[in-house]
């Protein structure tokens, strides 16, 4: 018998709500946090909007000792680190420091922090560079900063997957769970939303133009024009089952049932994209058929051939019109490393209140896609097990499933 | 060159690597250690490129992960500082 993976803690640091509540909120509201970017002036750039988090002031979650050496990505990751062991109700002494592992997926790095560095470094001398800068930028350092700060001294990982690299993270979490790490405080959290790191992002080719918010980022939509960045995630706390009951833990979320990753074959091989088979292989592992999925939360990539490849995935392993499908994180921006573990995060959300969050709309879903977009409103639907889909840049294809705490 | 106090320490250790917890800002850390304090080398390095700037003396990172208090990094800085001169 093997370790079952239960949520147990869950900490969301996003655009449209910080903290869980706030976030589930704006989500069920329909509520977006995408805007014109206001940290610098974007007005001679191609694309001028972002997924921004306006109200969060580091000083006020973080100790001082951390400003000096933390990009704004970490301030966000360490932030979310700690409201999801809180919400967790882990005391120091209910675990041993090897006992407690860290996963987290980055796709982007400490942009913001390396930034300003690289500005003094041409402008002023090496001399001027901060020390820290030796790992603020480093993908990998969330994982230490969080260690470090919580005394979690089991199993320590990063993983880079761009968009699907957050899923990864729970899956290798549940991984480190079932070889035996009781705790694993798994998930993702990226920004870079400073003039260099925006560049970077658009450099990708696959962010929209318009300028219109509420017309944007639009999965699923005939209006679909690409997609806007955005910065935060969500972190998690991940627990064997049996051990945390025995710490007494609260409440479990949800149980994390399924995971599986795939690669896209090479471009021009004439083999379908992976994504399909990380769905199958995630339902598969779960021990479900397509049928027992209340819903699915997509990739929304909001491109027009993504979209519909999307669909196309989505058809095959449900039939048409199969499952309601929905993709909240058009409210958000894409999070990169930070966009899965935030879906896992609704997903969880999603099974306790009985409801499917919308996705927005402008036009309608063009008519080949042959899938049930949930839309405008909410959807009330008991919700048992829902599948999270994550695509990431260059072929990466990852997906989980979520259910609820009481289902096997 | 101006001699360096312990309380320039102190307000480029904060600067550098930020506040004193615990401690307020009238606590005296002449003997303290760095170690007590909560300052790692990466926080004494960064602190030595800011000396420079201020006081214009070079501490190696072999002379600054040495000394162990403020006082200790005030009597190395000053001492450069006098050779210098």
């Amino acid at each position: 018998m093997t370790a079952r993976t239960v949520i147990t803690g869950i900490g969301v640091t996003a655009p449209n709500g910080l903290g869980t509540e706030t976030y589930w909120k704006s989500v069920l509201a329909g509520h977006s946090g995408i805007g014109r970017v206001t940290r610098f002036d974007v007005s001679g750039y191609p694309a001028t909007l972002a997924g921004q988090i306006d109200d969060f002031d580091a000083a006020e979650h973080l100790p001082s000792r951390l400003l000096p050496q933390t990009d704004h990505s970490t301030r966000l990751g360490l932030t979310a680190a700690a409201w999801a062991l809180t919400d967790a109700a882990v005391s120091p002494g209910d675990l041993a420091d090897y006992d407690m592992g860290v996963v987290t997926s980055n796709a982007l790095g400490g942009f913001d922090f390396t930034h300003r560095e690289f500005a003094k470094l041409w402008g002023k001398g090496p001399e001027f560079v901060s020390v820290y800068e030796s790992f603020a930028w480093f993908y990998a350092v969330n994982t230490g900063q969080i260690s470090i700060r919580h005394g979690m001294r089991g199993p320590g990982v990063a993983l880079v997957g761009e968009q699907a690299g957050g899923l990864d993270a729970l899956g290798y979490a549940r991984r480190g769970i079932r070889r035996g790490t009781p705790l694993m405080l798994a998930g993702g959290v990226d920004s870079a939303l400073d003039p260099w790191g925006y560049v970077a992002q658009l450099s990708d080719g696959r962010v929209t133009a318009e300028t219109d918010p509420a017309r944007a980022y639009l999965p699923f939509d005939s209006l679909a024009s690409g997609h806007v960045p955005g910065e935060g995630g969500a972190m998690l706390v991940l627990e064997d089952e049996e051990r945390a009951r025995a710490r007494g833990a609260e409440r479990v979320h949800a149980a994390l049932t399924g995971y599986s990753s795939t690669f896209d074959p090479a471009p021009g091989s004439g083999r379908p994209p992976g994504l399909r088979r990380a769905a199958e292989n995630a339902l598969a592992d779960a021990g479900l058929a397509p049928a027992d999925i209340d819903a699915v939360f997509a990739d929304g990539a909001g491109a027009p051939e993504l979209d519909a490849a999307e669909a196309d995935a989505l058809r095959a392993v449900f039939g048409p019109d199969g499952v309601p499908v929905t993709a909240p994180k058009a409210l958000t921006g894409r999070l990169y490393a930070g966009g899965g573990p935030l879906d896992v995060v609704t997903a969880a959300l999603a099974i306790r209140d009985g409801v499917v969050p919308p996705t927005p709309a402008a036009g309608p879903v063009p008519d080949g896609y042959g899938i049930d977009v949930v839309r405008g409103e909410p959807r009330e639907r008991r919700v048992r097990h829902a599948l999270v889909l994550a695509r990431g840049r260059w072929g990466f294809n990852s997906a989980v499933v979520v259910s609820a705490a009481g289902e096997r | 060159m101006a001699q360096i106090t312990v309380d320039d320490i102190r307000r480029i250790l904060v600067a550098c690597a930020g506040g004193m917890e615990g401690l307020g800002p009238d606590a005296d850390i002449t003997h303290l250690t760095f170690e007590e304090l909560g300052y790692d080398s990466l926080a004494l390095m960064e602190s030595a490129a800011q000396i420079k700037q201020d006081f214009g003396v070079d501490v190696s990172d072999d002379e600054i992960t040495e000394v162990t208090t403020p006082k200790e990094l005030a009597d190395l800085v000053n001492g450069l500082v006098t050779r210098a001169a």
